[in-house]
């Protein structure tokens, strides 16, 4: 199998399918999307509450503007996010969103036709345009169908396992074709990564159970830098026992989060925000309230929980506005949100961090690009305000799109790469042949899941230096067992084991990336909270983490933060 | 309960002449899925086992299933529902080629899906911001939107099984959803593509479909509407 195209964009998310519709629109016919999943499947398909853009359709958000939604942005962000990027964020977000409505996407409705815009955390004005509470289904659904109107060819449940790069340019990757199992190769002028979030390197995660963040890892082994990677958000709302996502969406409609004593306990955390506080202060608060010994099931098997309470809403708004989340309740907790409180504990939601971009997406190395959860331009800094990751697949997704396709028009690749994508490929053969032939007796599935405890309880909401020294080396001990992983199935079709063994590889080195970095931040900021250092330190850590790759593990390095308008302040809601 | 049986059909061409059930012993949990217990036996006993997942919350539709005798998101159904006697039977989706184990080919879902011309088509230049929709006409086409294109209907419609170019019941209601958009202005065309011979006409009204949807949809009812309005366009052309 030998793909080649100009423009390779492997991920079939929102922000792999916005870059292909705009480098395709931007004059290249030959554009391709590979992707693990059909894209319709990918993670994206699951966001729920909405897309920030100021619109000010709200009658409570006529005052709205671009400018107000890069500070609450930028602030929201802990003052990490370069503000020039979150500018083009928040100034892109109206015609982008637009866009989508011209396409079709069905957002939910004002009386006067207008798009419906709800109040979501860490926002001044009700700026999050959602279609009930299925906001990436709409979404993703939209872009697949303008991809499917273009005629891009989709090469779908094709798995990129490493890039090729040649003096200093990425010219192509080695594929493997999951429904056979042959292994090829990709050759394009420019790649671009859309390959999703990193949340199943934690236990207790909002995400599907495929957002592994190998592209991450991929990119990194080719040696481009991971960019803030401890920043890891925790959504205050996963349905306890599975952690599915209870969306935001349940606050901006008016839900009450309240403990074992009755309390609306925000109250204590952010008296004006309250529940819609932004999510790391939430997150906290309610780990705080569980910790203190004010939640349910205190110590139980599946850790405590508070309750989100809707029911004062009364069963037609939430029928109306938050069907999936009663839908969800019922079939996967057998409750009825409209007659009893939900039980929610804090879990792993986003990767804030992630493949180091600039604006147009651009890495690093030339011809590889990157865009959504697993790149960092950055715009979500410490902490991503909900619905504006959504906002980021497609304005940077849009952005990278078009800067990819002048990039090819001005600098097709020269000279044939197939020696050196023959010698890739060989090498990945290679390394499946370990896994095949490996004499050890270590599973993949029983270090995935020391994997995912060992960063949820060491590396998780609340951090300090012994336990993430611990976490550390835990890490660095399972990718020393992970050299006696064996495969024990050897077919070729449909091979899960196998690639599941693979991908494993890439989220210990991200784990590593994540652990380092969080021990070496000694403040508190955004999501990433120290007990031993509880306060910010713009003196020190006004800075961007980022993490190289080395044959001997991680290499931490710092940059600057962009700051255009807005000084940093204290945070307060 | 502590423990339940899992009878999981089992298909590799690369090694199997035929295909077979094989049964497995699985530990009970309260809650469980079908979906937890095949990733159970995956990660334990049998890493050989294929099928397709990814969001674990009836969203992404790459989980759907037969399991013991009804269409299922293998996620969303529990172990304890689907339970006769003490097994759980899982096989792939009904008349679709099986690639391995449950995952079966489902090339032909997304071709039929892409005939309908399922995008919005309008060539007035858009306004500056969005095109206004009521509430109630962005009603209309409420239910049809929440497909997840996760092939039951597909799969389940004897119009279907005996001819895989009839369009089918998914890519029929992607086809009424932009039927009905108020922002649409490609009546006509649409209703060429869904009067011809692979179109609504093949449709028996058998409402399998409706049976297997996970969403809740009615892709008969889509057909019905859809009918309707081609019936009157033919006689329109007649004229
Ligand atoms: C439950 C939930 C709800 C959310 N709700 C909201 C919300 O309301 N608002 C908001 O703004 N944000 C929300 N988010 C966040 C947001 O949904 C995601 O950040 C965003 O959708 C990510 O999009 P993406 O295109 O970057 O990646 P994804 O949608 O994850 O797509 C990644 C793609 O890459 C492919 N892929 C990955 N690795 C490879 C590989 N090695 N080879 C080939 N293909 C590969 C996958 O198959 C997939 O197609 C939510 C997140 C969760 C978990
Ligand atoms: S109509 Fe229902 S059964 Fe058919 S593909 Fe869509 S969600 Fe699946
Ligand atoms: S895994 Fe997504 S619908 Fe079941």
């Amino acid at each position: 199998m030998k793909i080649k195209h100009r423009v390779a964009i492997v991920g079939g998310g929102l922000a792999g399918l916005r870059a292909a519709i705009a480098a395709y629109d931007g004059g290249v016919q030959d554009v391709a999307i590979i992707s693990q999943l059909p894209p319709v499947r990918s993670h994206s398909v699951a966001a729920a509450g909405g897309i920030n853009g100021s619109l000010a359709n709200h009658p409570d958000g006529r005052d709205d503007n671009w400018e107000k939604h890069a500070f609450d942005t930028i602030k929201g962000s802990d003052y990490l996010a370069d503000q020039d990027a979150a500018e083009v964020l928040a100034r892109e977000a109206v015609p982008v969103i637009v866009e989508t409505e011209h396409w079709g996407c069905p957002f939910s409705r004002n009386e006067d036709g207008t798009i419906a815009q709800r109040p979501f955390g860490g926002a001044g004005f009700p700026r999050t345009c959602y279609a009930a509470d299925k906001t990436g289904h709409a979404l993703l659904h939209t872009l697949y169908q303008q991809v499917v109107k273009r005629g891009i060819k989709v090469y779908t449940e094709h798995l990129v396992l490493t890039l090729a790069v040649a003096d200093g340019r990425a010219v192509g990757a080695v594929v493997m074709d999951i429904v056979s199992g042959e292994v090829g190769t990709v050759e394009a002028d420019a790649l671009l990564f859309a390959t999703g979030g990193a949340g199943k390197i934690y236990a207790h995660s909002t995400n599907n159970l495929l957002n592994t963040g190998l592209g991450m890892a991929i990119a990194y082994w080719a040696g481009v830098p991971l960019k803030d990677m401890e920043f890891i958000q925790f959504h205050p709302t996963g349905l306890w026992g599975t952690n599915i996502l209870m969306t935001e969406g349940c606050r901006g409609e008016g839900g009450y989060l309240v403990n074992n004593q009755g309390e609306r306990f925000m109250a204590r955390y952010a008296p004006k925000a309250m529940e819609l506080g932004p999510r790391d202060i939430v997150a906290r608060s309610i780990l705080t309230e569980i910790l203190e010994g004010r939640g349910f099931n205190q110590g139980g098997p599946g850790g405590g929980y508070v309750h989100l309470d809707l029911r004062h809403l009364g069963e037609a708004k939430i029928n109306e506005r938050l069907p999936e989340v009663r839908e969800i309740c019922k079939n996967f907790a057998g409750i009825d949100p409209v007659y009893q409180p939900i039980p929610v504990q804090p879990s792993q939601h986003y990767t804030m961090g992630g493949i180091s971009t600039d604006i147009n997406g651009a890495t690093v190395l030339k011809g590889l690009y990157a865009a959504g959860e697993c790149a960092c331009v950055s715009v979500h800094g410490a902490n991503r305000l909900g619905g504006n990751s959504l906002l980021d697949t497609i304005v940077f997704g849009k952005l990278a799109g078009q800067h990819m396709a002048r990039f090819v028009a001005e600098q097709p690749l020269q000279g044939s790469v197939d020696k050196l994508l023959e010698e890739k490929k060989a090498e990945v053969e290679r390394r499946f042949r370990e896994l095949f032939d490996n004499p050890g007796t270590e599973r993949e599935s029983a270090l995935r899941v020391e994997l995912q405890q060992n960063m949820f309880h060491n590396v998780g909401i609340f951090r300090q230096a012994d336990t993430l020294e611990a976490g550390l080396a835990k890490v660095r001990e399972l990718r020393e067992r992970y050299r006696n992983v064996k495969v024990h199935h050897t077919g070729r079709i449909y091979n899960m084991e196998l690639i599941r063994a693979y991908e494993l590889r890439g989220m210990l080195d991200v784990a590593e990336a994540i652990a380092a970095g969080a021990l070496a931040r000694k403040e508190s900021r955004g999501s990433h909270a120290r007990r031993d250092y509880p306060e910010r330190d713009d003196q020190n850590f006004l800075k961007h983490t980022l993490a190289f790759h080395t044959p001997e593990g991680v290499r931490l390095d710092y940059s600057p933060v962009t700051i255009t308008r807005f000084q940093p302040q204290a945070r307060k809601y | 309960m502590k423990e339940f049986k899992l009878r999981v059909f089992r298909y590799d061409p690369e090694k199997d002449a035929q295909q077979h059930y094989e049964t497995y012993t699985v530990p009970y949990r309260e809650g469980m899925t079908v979906l937890e217990a095949l990733l159970w036996v995956f990660e334990n006993l049998d890493g050989s086992l294929a099928f397709r997942y990814s969001c674990r919350e009836a969203i992404c539709g790459s989980c759907a299933m037969y399991v013991s005798g009804s269409y299922r998101l293998a996620c969303r159904v529990q172990v304890k529902d689907a339970l006769e006697g003490d097994t759980v039977t899982v096989s792939p989706l009904p008349h679709m080629r099986v690639i391995k184990d449950l995952v079966v080919d489902q090339t032909k879902l997304w071709e039929n899906y892409a005939r309908v011309k399922p995008w919005l088509i309008n060539d007035e230049p858009p306004p500056e911001r969005e095109r206004r929709q009521s509430p109630a006409d962005r009603a209309k086409y409420n239910k049809e939107i929440d497909c997840i294109l996760c092939g039951s209907c597909f799969s389940s419609c004897p119009s279907g099984a005996n001819n895989d170019e009839y369009l089918g019941p998914h890519a029929l209601n992607w086809a009424n959803r932009f039927f009905v958009d108020t922002r649409d202005t490609a009546d006509r065309e649409r209703l060429e593509i869904v009067a011809s011979e692979y179109g609504v006409f093949r449709c028996h009204t058998i409402f399998n479909c409706v049976e297997a949807c996970p969403k809740h949809l009615n892709p008969t009812e889509a057909i019905q509407n859809l009918k309707k309005a081609a019936m009157a366009y033919k006689l329109g052309l007649r004229k």
